[in-house]
């Protein structure tokens, strides 16, 4: 499992490390990010790269978690 | 119920449903009072609010703008339904500060922020093309900053009181409009007689429209640089999708209210100094691109708790201060006894817009890190 911490970074930053991640090619990916915003985008950007997500409320934000 | 409008809101047709409404509502507030070419624009409206509190003293643009007051409330309203407001703060605020004034002095500089360029284009004004050519050119820039690794580090939860600042803020200029107060005579608070200051819908109706914008932006998170940002960084055109569709819904808008003129020159409150409006807006959308956001993304996101973003804003309104104050602001076209008058900026303003390009390559070049998010 790899964590990507995206908490209080703001656009595009969380999309941007998550990306950087996903290349390395190592899943599953798990990105806490704390707003609806970030979660949205990295959800997006995860669907536009045919990876399965999974998005759940963690501490004050959420966990992401992208796989194959 | 809730999770499934936050889908809505999150998807394509969601973010164009926001574009579409920015595009109609906008030209019609133009025909219901709001100044030509100028239904909407943050960086207009936030001038007028620094002229109103007596921050400039150009006597055409004073007002105290209900759709920026509304743009924040509608997106607190949209946060707090939706549990979205998050009180946040301590991202690089001080150069926070120095980007929102230096957008605004390059924004004033073509006469617009990105969102009354398209409502320019969409009204037939040319000059609007090379604006949104410089828009691109420094976001662009700004994207290879961010490819760099440029980043003004995290932001920190903080107390819920530091979210309700800027929306106190609105409310107190909301007083101050309803009241009318003048605190010393011949002083603030300035009311515009004539020129676009003077030009306004009624109260309630800008309010109302902004109320309505500032909630669906809030939900879609409309951003004018975000798309532009997003299409050049990654080939995501989710963003873009509601800029275009504001344009064509404005474009179609203005032909049926017949509020359409095609041509460079003279535009209402518009130059067709070409070179200093690409540079104008090359220095906006490079402030904006290291901001995180354009001007009306700025006000969304201080409804929502970011303290940045209100930091960001309060930098704009200081800017249109020193706009005004030091002449940098580009001048209209006019036309005088028949003669056309071509208009822009001053030596100074020329100046303003290079140290201002030269700042935000200095902030770009020297705020990154190796590995991204860290400082």
């Amino acid at each position: 499992m790899v964590t990507v911490d995206a908490r209080g970074l703001s656009c595009p930053q969380p999309v941007m490390l998550a990306k950087q991640a996903i290349d390395k090619g190592e899943f599953p990916i798990e990105v806490l990010v704390d707003t609806v915003t970030s979660r949205e985008n990295v959800r997006r950007l995860a669907q536009r790269l045919g990876l399965k997500v999974q998005a759940e409320p963690s501490g004050d934000g959420f966990k992401v978690t992208l796989d194959k | 119920m809730s999770e499934r409008l936050t889908r809505f809101f999150a998807s394509r047709w969601g973010i164009i449903l926001a574009g579409a409404a920015i595009g109609l509502l906008a030209p019609l507030l133009q025909k219901a009072g709001n100044p030509p070419n100028m239904g909407i624009c943050v960086a207009c409206f936030e001038r007028d609010i620094a002229g109103a509190l007596g921050l400039h003293r150009a006597a055409a643009v004073q007002y105290i703008r209900p759709e920026i007051i509304a743009f924040v409330l509608g997106s607190l309203i949209a946060a707090l339904l939706f549990k979205e407001f998050k009180p946040r703060a301590g991202s690089a605020p001080i150069v926070r500060f120095f980007l929102g004034m230096f957008a605004m002095i390059g924004a004033l500089a073509f006469l617009g922020c990105p969102w009354r360029a398209l409502l320019r284009l969409a009204g037939g004004d040319l000059n609007a093309i090379l604006g949104l050519a410089g828009l691109v050119t420094g976001i662009a820039v700004g994207v290879m900053f961010l490819k760099a690794g440029y980043n003004l580090g995290r932001a920190q939860k903080t107390h819920t009181a530091v979210g309700w600042v800027m929306p106190l803020f609105m409310v107190s200029l909301l007083v101050l409009l309803i009241l009318r107060p003048q605190f010393t005579k011949d002083g603030a608070i300035f009311f515009s007689k004539t020129g676009p200051g003077s030009l306004h819908a009624l109260i309630l109706i800008s309010l109302a429209v902004g109320l309505v914008i500032g909630f669906l932006a809030q939900r879609t998170r409309f951003c004018t640089m975000g798309s532009i940002r997003d299409v050049i960084l990654m080939g995501d055109t989710h963003l873009i999708s509601g800029v275009g569709a504001l344009l064509v819904v404005a474009f179609l808008a203005n032909l049926v209210l017949g509020q359409f003129k095609l041509g460079f020159s003279p535009q209402p409150v518009a130059h067709s100094s070409h070179l200093w409006n690409f540079l104008g807006m090359s220095l906006a959308g490079l402030a904006f691109a290291l901001a995180g956001g354009c001007p009306g993304r700025q006000l969304f996101l201080a409804g929502e708790g970011d303290g940045d973003a209100g930091v960001f804003v309060i930098g704009m309104i200081v800017g249109a201060g020193f706009s005004h104050n030091f002449a940098l602001a580009g001048t209209p076209d006019s036309v005088v006894d028949g003669v056309l008058k071509v208009g822009g900026l001053t030596t100074y303003g020329q100046w303003a817009v290079i140290i201002g390009l030269v700042l935000c390559l200095l902030i770009g070049f020297t705020m990154r890190s190796k590995k991204a998010g860290e400082v």
